[in-house]
């Protein structure tokens, strides 16, 4: 730059470019970079099943609380969704269920409510209430509930604290992923057959309380013998679920 | 330079000839991009491959893509056939680029300088042509995002075991390396372009890309370390990149794919049809633009003896996958080699022997390697040869495999056939669209080797541009 002709020179290369081109030129490349940053975050935040499907809460026709019925009653989960260990789909109560507690002409609990007329309608018709499925799993992916919770895996892993919920609140992604997160490492998720419906029931504190566990030595100890004494490989292949 | 001193006979062959001052170089290479109008043939040859490029192409992609991969040939059991084939025929073009730009600038051999310009925009246009047909070969390209390995939500990523991802990661080093060793070594002659230019567009675009290069002590010494580290980079890259194309077939347990030699095979192949692409569009470009005393015929000669040379190794692979199939007493193996020359497919296999194996043997010959023509000639059958021998690898080894029920026999649709088409069109034309906008050959480089010879008979100082002060 101290060379006379280099300065003339750079003085006609600045007669075709701005004075400031050189910071225009970083303003560019630090705005591509910004730009494209800001483009992936919001794509893997707002376009991902962690944000499209987590909070999905509608409106059902009925509004059953599950914090009152399974919380503070303490009703177990199996009480209502009766199939749940014999089928590949959980089921939903038919309104006899119901009707144990608030028939009009049994226990009459809330027996005139008009919240539960949606209840006592489909008790009376046979058509069934026109619950809305929260948690939905695509056609093309297969799943067995079933297996799931006779291996061990509590309600709560893939619900969440429905115990506490007033309405029922889709809790986890069910993205692939987050299938196979738990397929390539069950361990953390297994617990004794008799405590998956515990949805309060916590590995880490209750372990040594519980009458059921405290002989053995931790969730982790207890966890990888279900692995080696059971076999239990979830398989990871396309076809386990894509069938 | 002491040039005097030494014998005539010894002397090496002048690498510019006509007795060119260094401005002449400029004159020449420059004026070429800086004509106001192009040569008829030029109008015709871009407009017919544009057509070709433009229409053609993406009109058999977009019925492709629309119908399935139905509209192809390829059927069970020859699942792959022209799509692979077409990759690793472009793939293999792109190889003369590197070995000139990358292994023969370590080597200091100085005559690369005039061919390596337009030999690194082949690399470029061909790997272009090549990676179309792993994007559309399997129809879906909403799923050619799943070549690369990128995180999503399902959680699942592409099998690092398998040579096909390697492939990915080989070819688009490669592409990117091209392109930086490329623009790198346009950055000076895109600069004198741009001091050369007159309107305010060109001056511009031109000094866009020049980056504000002005010739300093200081950017000649970066721009000569960042060539070097380049040429550094790239050289590995001629041997791996298309080591790992032959992989895709020899992890297979395929007969005629599952071979040890394919991948020095592959790479003096690829080498081999690079170079007789570089003289069947330079011989021409030569010729129509007047270039004889920059591209002289001593750069013709010396790369019909490095198609020579690589011709006679892709020759002793043939000979030795024969060898090895009949040494090895695998029944398989045997057969597939029998099949080969003697199968329904014999025509495709001769023709490959002949064009690649008998027709650089005339490159022995002084009086062929001088004529441009007859070169030309010969390597449009190199060409053809090296297409075929991936043809005959790929439909060969899978149209009779270990089960007779299910051999078959592969014919190509239009659709194949006009695909191909499509991509020679783009190949050439973006090799025209090249020749209009930018210097075909290496300005500042080929200035650099005529030091000597060429300022002793400038009677005045001249400028960086070789314009008289």
């Amino acid at each position: 730059m101290h060379d006379r002709r280099l300065v003339t020179e750079g003085i006609r290369v600045s007669r075709i470019f701005p004075k400031n081109s050189r910071q225009i030129a970083a303003a560019l490349g630090l705005g591509v970079v910004l730009f494209g940053g800001l483009i992936t975050a919001g794509v893997t935040y707002y376009f991902t099943p962690k944000y499209t499907r987590v909070g999905y809460t509608p409106y059902q026709p009925v509004p059953y609380s599950h914090r009152i019925h399974a919380g503070q009653l303490g009703l177990d989960c199996t009480y209502c969704h009766t199939n749940v260990f014999e089928s590949p789909h959980a089921n939903l109560p038919s309104p006899n269920v119901c009707m144990n507690c608030h028939d009009p002409a049994k226990g009459n609990i809330k027996g005139d409510s008009p919240l539960l007329a949606p209840i006592r309608d489909a008790f009376k018709t046979g058509r069934p209430v026109d619950w809305v499925k929260v948690h939905k799993v695509p056609d093309f992916a297969y799943f067995n509930h079933q297996i799931h919770v006779n291996r061990g895996v509590s309600c709560v892993s893939c619900h969440g604290r429905v115990d506490q919920m007033v309405e029922v609140r889709h809790e986890q992604p069910l993205s692939m992923s987050w299938c196979l997160d738990c397929h390539r490492n069950p361990e953390p998720n297994l617990r004794p057959n008799e405590l998956v419906t515990k949805l309060d029931w916590d590995s880490a504190k209750d372990w040594k309380v519980s009458p059921l566990t405290q002989n053995t030595d931790s969730q982790e100890a207890f966890a990888r013998k279900m692995v080696k004494v059971s076999a239990l490989h979830p398989p990871t292949n396309c076809t386990t679920c894509h069938r | 330079m002491t040039t005097a001193t030494i014998q005539p006979d010894l002397q090496r062959p002048q690498l510019v000839l006509g007795n060119k001052r260094i401005g002449d170089v400029t004159e020449i290479v420059s004026g070429i991009v800086e004509k106001k109008t192009t040569p008829l043939w030029w109008k015709i040859a871009a407009t017919i491959t544009g057509l070709g490029a433009v229409v053609v192409l993406n009109l058999n992609i977009f019925y492709l893509f629309t119908t399935g991969v139905g509209v192809w040939g390829l059927n069970h059991p020859v699942m792959w056939a022209w799509d692979i084939t077409n990759f690793v025929f472009w793939i293999g073009i792109g190889h003369a680029g590197t070995l000139i730009s990358a292994i023969l600038f370590l080597m200091r051999q100085r005559w690369r300088t005039s061919i390596n310009r337009s030999a690194e925009a082949m690399t470029l246009f061909a790997v272009m042509c090549a990676g179309i047909f792993p994007g559309i070969h399997v129809g879906r390209w909403w799923m050619a995002w799943f070549l690369a390995p990128a995180p999503s939500q399902w959680g699942v990523w592409p099998n690092f075991h398998s040579p096909l991802l390697w492939d990915v990661f080989a070819v688009s080093t490669y592409a990117t390396v091209s392109v930086l060793f490329w623009y790198v070594g346009l950055i000076p002659d895109l600069a004198t372009l741009r001091d050369r230019a007159t309107g305010k567009l060109k001056q511009f675009a031109y000094g866009l890309f020049a980056l504000g290069w002005r010739g300093s002590n200081r950017h000649w010494r970066n721009y000569e370390m960042a060539y070097l580290v380049l040429a550094g980079i790239s050289t590995p890259l001629v041997l791996s990149v298309h080591s790992v194309v032959s992989m895709d077939f020899a992890t297979s347990v395929l007969p005629g794919w599952h071979a040890t030699i394919f991948p020095p095979y592959f790479v003096a192949g690829a080498i081999f049809s690079g170079f007789a692409m570089v003289l069947t569009i330079l011989i021409p470009a030569r010729q129509l633009f007047g270039l004889q005393d920059l591209i002289t015929i001593k750069h013709v000669d010396n790369m019909a003896k490095v198609i020579l040379a690589t011709g006679c190794m892709v020759g002793y692979a043939y000979g030795m996958e024969f060898f090895t199939a009949f040494y090895s007493g695998n029944a398989f193996e045997s057969f597939v080699f029998r099949n080969r020359a003697m199968g329904p497919y014999a025509w495709a296999y001769w023709t490959m022997v002949t064009c690649n194996v008998i027709t650089p043997q005339f490159f022995w010959f002084k009086k062929i390697r001088q004529n441009v023509w007859l070169v030309l000639a010969l390597c449009i059958f190199v060409n053809v040869g090296m297409w075929f021998e991936r043809f005959v690898i790929i439909v060969t080894s899978l149209h009779r495999d270990f089960l007779p029920s299910s051999w078959g026999y592969f014919t190509p649709t239009w659709v194949d056939i006009l695909t191909f088409v499509g991509s020679i069109c783009l190949f050439l034309h973006l090799f025209l669209l090249f020749i209009r906008f930018l210097p075909m050959i290496a300005m500042s480089e080929v200035k650099g080797i005529m030091q000597g010879h060429s300022l002793m008979n400038a009677d005045q100082p001249l400028d960086v541009h070789g314009r008289k002060e």
